[in-house]
């Protein structure tokens, strides 16, 4: 699972980028859901040291839904005005069913898009996702060499990965890669992206890593210096001047490293509404972090009441729940205070202000682990992959390593 | 204009590009990769009538007929050509 739609999602910045356009209106829907992202599995052949799923997502690979229960949720969330669909996990390619979801999608008039790592993907079943009317494909990259590759996903993907691009490619599809940016590849921006217009791609996109889930675990060991991520930036801007219009860079900017926190799921349960392997609905990727909630599950209650209704959905929408310093704060509508699960993982208070924000009274918490990042006795910890034994051990309670000073496990 | 519409020229919606009619929020959206623009009655009437076939003079005729009391509509027409091609939302065929 990539990180496409964490914090400012690209839907957003497309449509807030309009607002000042003549002819085109920006009046989004303060009641509708646009994007629905169905994580429909988070069993993964990958083991990625970034991955943002829960640590504890092993609790949730047994009690996955069923097809007729997943077309149900799509008919649902159309009906409420869901035209984005993403389908992910995990790994989706990993049930049998996603021609069957894609076909449904199809036929609703969803814009869908398939998730993936690349891994289970044949000509047999690209074709049958041609067919069945998939709008586009994304496949995650991780590096330009074998080594890094392999060695972030804990697997041996490096070549299945060039193939897998070269099979998007020809089967006409646009080329849109998701590429997360770390430690170990923020060095490589450049070669990266060459990598990208050599494989032909129209979209990518460098999603510098956000700390939620195992991410949050392996946090000292991934984080880029605040230099790297800058030079970054610059190489991205450079390449887009030479580029143009034929390839779409997105460069998501890590909210460690500014003053002002994201404006998280641009507001939740605004625009966005995720549907989880087991059937639990949310508002953000990892909600469920969060302390007395009771999220719902489409088991038991329909899309209409999850987002209208439900306790959880109505928690956090607006700006009544604030409390200092964000109740007062000028610039309270810019991000709505930011993130709530962060708050909470960092601060043990999901009503407090997002401690990436400089006003905040916890923003010492991220200075702190922007200095762990660059401690070496703590840089050589090893990483922890997402692996189904550490998310055995993490479900248990068996192993609390590295999660001590976080408020929930991620 | 920075991207010089001419009378003549012909459009198409760009490639993995999907418009179409929302009935959820009453209007026309255009949706690509990671994104989607809404757009307004006006802009919507614009596009819908872009099919590879029909020049922007085709296009101006017919809304200048559909919306006879709209003044000026011919700029505005051309403007949102010039700012959909300026976004890649169309491409030129001819």
């Amino acid at each position: 699972m990539t990180q496409a739609s964490l914090g400012d999602s690209l839907v957003q910045k497309e449509v807030h980028a309009q607002q000042q356009n003549n002819g085109v209106a920006a009046n989004i829907t303060h009641t509708q859901p646009l994007w629905l992202l169905a994580e429909v599995t988070y069993r993964c052949p990958l083991h990625c040291a970034f991955c943002y799923n829960p640590t504890d997502y092993d609790k949730h690979t047994q009690n996955e839904l069923s097809t007729e229960q997943w077309i149900q949720a799509l008919r649902d969330a159309r009906k409420m005005g869901a035209i984005q669909l993403g389908i992910s996990g995990g790994e989706p390619l990993l049930r049998d069913d996603i021609e069957d979801i894609v076909i449904e999608a199809r036929k609703l008039g969803y814009y869908s898009n398939l998730i993936t790592s690349g891994v289970g993907l044949t000509e047999k079943r690209i074709q049958a996702f041609k067919e069945g009317g998939l709008d586009h494909i994304q496949l995650s990259m991780h590096d330009i060499t074998e080594e890094i590759n392999n060695f972030i996903t804990n697997t041996k993907t490096f070549e299945l990965k060039k193939k897998v691009a070269a099979m998007i490619k020809n089967h006409g599809y646009p080329m849109v890669l998701n590429v997360v940016i770390h430690r170990y590849n923020i060095g490589h921006i450049k070669e990266i992206l060459e990598m990208a217009e050599a494989l032909g791609a129209d979209y990518v996109e460098l999603a510098n890593t956000q700390y939620y889930g195992w991410s949050l675990v392996n946090r000292s060991q991934l984080m880029p210096l605040k230099e790297q991520i800058d030079e970054a930036e610059r190489i991205t801007n450079e390449f887009r001047q030479k580029v143009g219009n034929k390839m779409k860079i997105f460069f998501v900017v890590p909210d460690y490293f500014g003053n002002r926190p994201k404006k998280c799921m641009n507001g939740w349960g605004e625009v966005f509404m995720i549907v989880t392997a087991n059937g639990d609905v949310l508002p953000c990727h990892s909600a469920r972090v969060l302390p007395n909630m009771a999220f719902p599950n489409v088991r038991e209650h329909g899309l209409d009441y999850a987002w209208k209704e439900s306790p959880a959905f109505n928690k956090y929408r607006g700006t009544d729940w604030m409390k200092g310093p964000c109740v007062t704060c000028p610039e309270k509508m810019n991000d709505l205070g930011g993130c709530r699960c962060q708050a909470f993982l960092l601060s043990g208070d999901a009503e407090s202000a997002d401690p990436v924000c400089s006003l905040s009274p916890n923003h010492h918490l991220i200075e702190e682990a922007i200095a762990a990042s660059k401690n070496p006795q703590i840089q050589e910890q090893p990483i922890i992959f997402r692996t189904d034994k550490n998310s055995k051990k993490y479900a248990s309670g068996e192993s609390t390593e590295r999660v001590e000073s976080f408020h929930a496990l991620p | 204009m920075e991207n010089n519409i001419q009378h003549a020229d012909i459009y198409a919606l760009a490639f993995h590009h999907r418009f179409q009619w929302e009935e959820a929020q009453q209007s026309y959206v255009i949706l690509f990769p990671e994104g989607m623009v809404k757009l307004h009655g006006g802009a919507g009437e614009v596009i819908k009538r872009v099919d590879g076939k029909a020049t922007v003079a085709d296009i101006v005729a017919e809304l200048k007929l559909a919306f006879p009391d709209a003044a000026g509509i011919e700029a505005d027409i051309i403007g949102m050509f010039d700012m959909a091609v300026g976004k890649a939302w169309l491409r030129k065929v001819n």
